[in-house]
């Protein structure tokens, strides 16, 4: 498996997130939870200016085998969706931590849970033994 | 660990991902499932169905046994190697398993039943079979698979001993016969052309590496599951179970009313719903907006009342989602699905949905 990208945070439902330099914060989920899933097939995305608690439901991706809930890891304010995501939702399979980023948020209150790389590569490590 | 096949390394070589499946170890893709599923559309795809459980019937008294047994007529079967797709019912009229039956000559027939529901299917045909003069004889050293799509038998014909091959491919769709160590069947799970091979483990793993040697695509449980779907082949356990008749899975074709004096199991209690007008009706289902229906969501008939989705998902052949749903009775061509709460649009189809390669619905 490629090297965990280093400037993100990540979560115990395998989602990460970065913080962007305007103080926003964009949501995908990981290279792990797009492999679990399978190939994606349908993105139901959030209506911009949503209010989102920290650990509430976000978004679903389906997959062809499964939909599954993306969780908000932080309150917040939903500024931004990926639009690109409702004709291709296998960018999510392609580019996880790129091109297949999920929502922008404007953080509204305290962060969730959330890992370093070095910790969430040490939950996926544990997955796999 | 579940029980493995004897391919079960060969997938793992391959890049599989591997899930339980009935208690055994099976490749869920090989890296996308899509990509699979396009491959026996359009190409040619390989899958082990090692773990399905094979059953010879044989003896003076099996064809007596098995038109007792199954709700379709192995009667029937007056070509060597024919094969015939029945279900197998309790004596409610609800199916214990579908099943394919060849018969192989004189009083010789070979079934194929399901993987998970292997144990309580040999219980009910050992204990149904002590009333006649017929042996049952699990297989399991039998090992199997399924080459499907348009390329399909040309390519394996290639990679199985050059005498049998002409007489392998003028096997006539839905007939089976050995050739020399494989037993080789023209038929599948796929709603295209293709062959399901059975042999001993030795012999069924040297073709299926010769088969991917051959450019045809290892494919998974999950392909396996979006084809059947596209040809709207029912999956015991989804579509039906012990306490759904074959009547309320689409399967009416399947069930042999005539002779009207073989008294096959179940019969008395399919004949008495077979006269209610108001017995569900299971039919195709097209999703008209983006989306996937999905096992078990709430489809709603305005003015009529609710079914359920027994099969969903997303057709990579049509781009759309599509479902099987046993809905109630009436005359209606549109209905809604409750995904995540919100009612979305769905469209009543004639099924199939894809066949040979061809979208079969209007889009």
């Amino acid at each position: 498996m490629n090297e965990l990208p280093g400037d993100l945070m990540y979560t115990n439902d395998h989602e990460w997130l970065r913080r962007e330099d305007d103080g926003s914060v964009t949501v995908g989920i990981t290279d792990h939870a797009q492999l679990a899933l399978g190939d994606l097939v349908y993105v139901e995305l959030p209506e911009l200016e949503q209010e989102v608690d920290a650990g509430g439901d976000m978004a679903v991706v389906e997959s062809v085998k499964a939909a599954s809930d993306v969780y908000a890891p932080i309150a917040g304010t939903v500024v931004e969706v990926n639009e690109e995501l409702a004709d291709d939702p296998e960018r999510i399979n392609s580019d996880p931590y790129g091109d297949g980023w999920i929502v922008r948020l404007k953080p509204s209150g305290e962060d969730g849970d959330l890992m370093s790389p070095d910790e969430y590569q040490a939950l996926l490590d544990e997955l796999d033994s | 660990m579940g029980q493995r096949t004897p391919l079960y390394d060969a997938h793992v070589n391959a890049g599989a991902r591997i899930v339980d499946f009935g208690g055994w170890d099976m490749p869920l893709h090989y890296g996308s499932q899509k990509d699979e599923h396009h491959a026996v559309r359009q190409h040619a795809g390989v899958f082990d169905v090692s773990h399905m459980t094979v059953v010879d019937v044989a003896g003076s008294g099996a064809t007596d046994f098995l038109r007792k047994l199954l709700a379709n007529d192995v009667a029937k079967l007056t070509t060597e190697g024919r094969a015939l797709y029945s279900c197998m019912l309790n004596e409610d009229g609800g199916v214990i398993d579908d099943l394919i039956v060849y018969w192989l000559g004189g009083d010789d027939y070979r079934l194929i039943v399901n993987a998970a529901t292997r144990e309580k299917d040999l219980a009910w045909i050992n204990e149904r079979s002590q009333a006649f003069d017929a042996a049952v004889t699990e297989r399991p050293e039998l090992a199997m698979i399924a080459v499907q799509g348009p390329d399909a038998r040309a390519l394996a014909a290639s990679c199985i001993d050059a005498p049998f091959r002409n007489d392998a491919l003028a096997l006539k769709p839905f007939t089976g016969r050995p050739f020399g160590d494989l037993f080789i069947a023209r038929t599948g799970y796929t709603g295209e052309d293709g062959w399901e091979i059975l042999g001993e483990a030795p012999a069924i793993t040297r073709l299926f590496h010769a088969l991917i040697d051959a450019g045809v695509m290892p494919a998974g449980l999950g392909a396996r599951d979006t084809l059947r779907l596209e040809a709207a082949m029912n999956l015991y356990g989804n579509d039906m179970d012990e306490t759904v008749s074959p009547l309320a899975a689409g399967l009416g074709w399947t069930v042999a009313w005539t002779p009207e004096d073989r008294d096959f199991t179940g019969r008395q209690a399919l004949e008495a719903e077979r006269e209610n007008p108001s017995r569900p009706r299971f039919v195709g289902l097209l999703l008209e907006g983006k989306g996937v229906l999905r096992g078990h969501q709430r489809v709603v008939v305005d003015g009529v009342g609710d079914g359920e989705i027994t099969s969903g998902g997303f057709s990579p052949t049509i781009g759309r989602s599509i479902a099987l749903a046993r809905v109630p009775a009436g005359d209606y061509l549109e209905a809604a699905v409750d995904i995540r709460g919100k009612l979305q649009a769905v469209r009543i189809v004639k099924t199939p949905f894809v066949r040979n390669g061809e979208v079969k619905i209007e889009v």
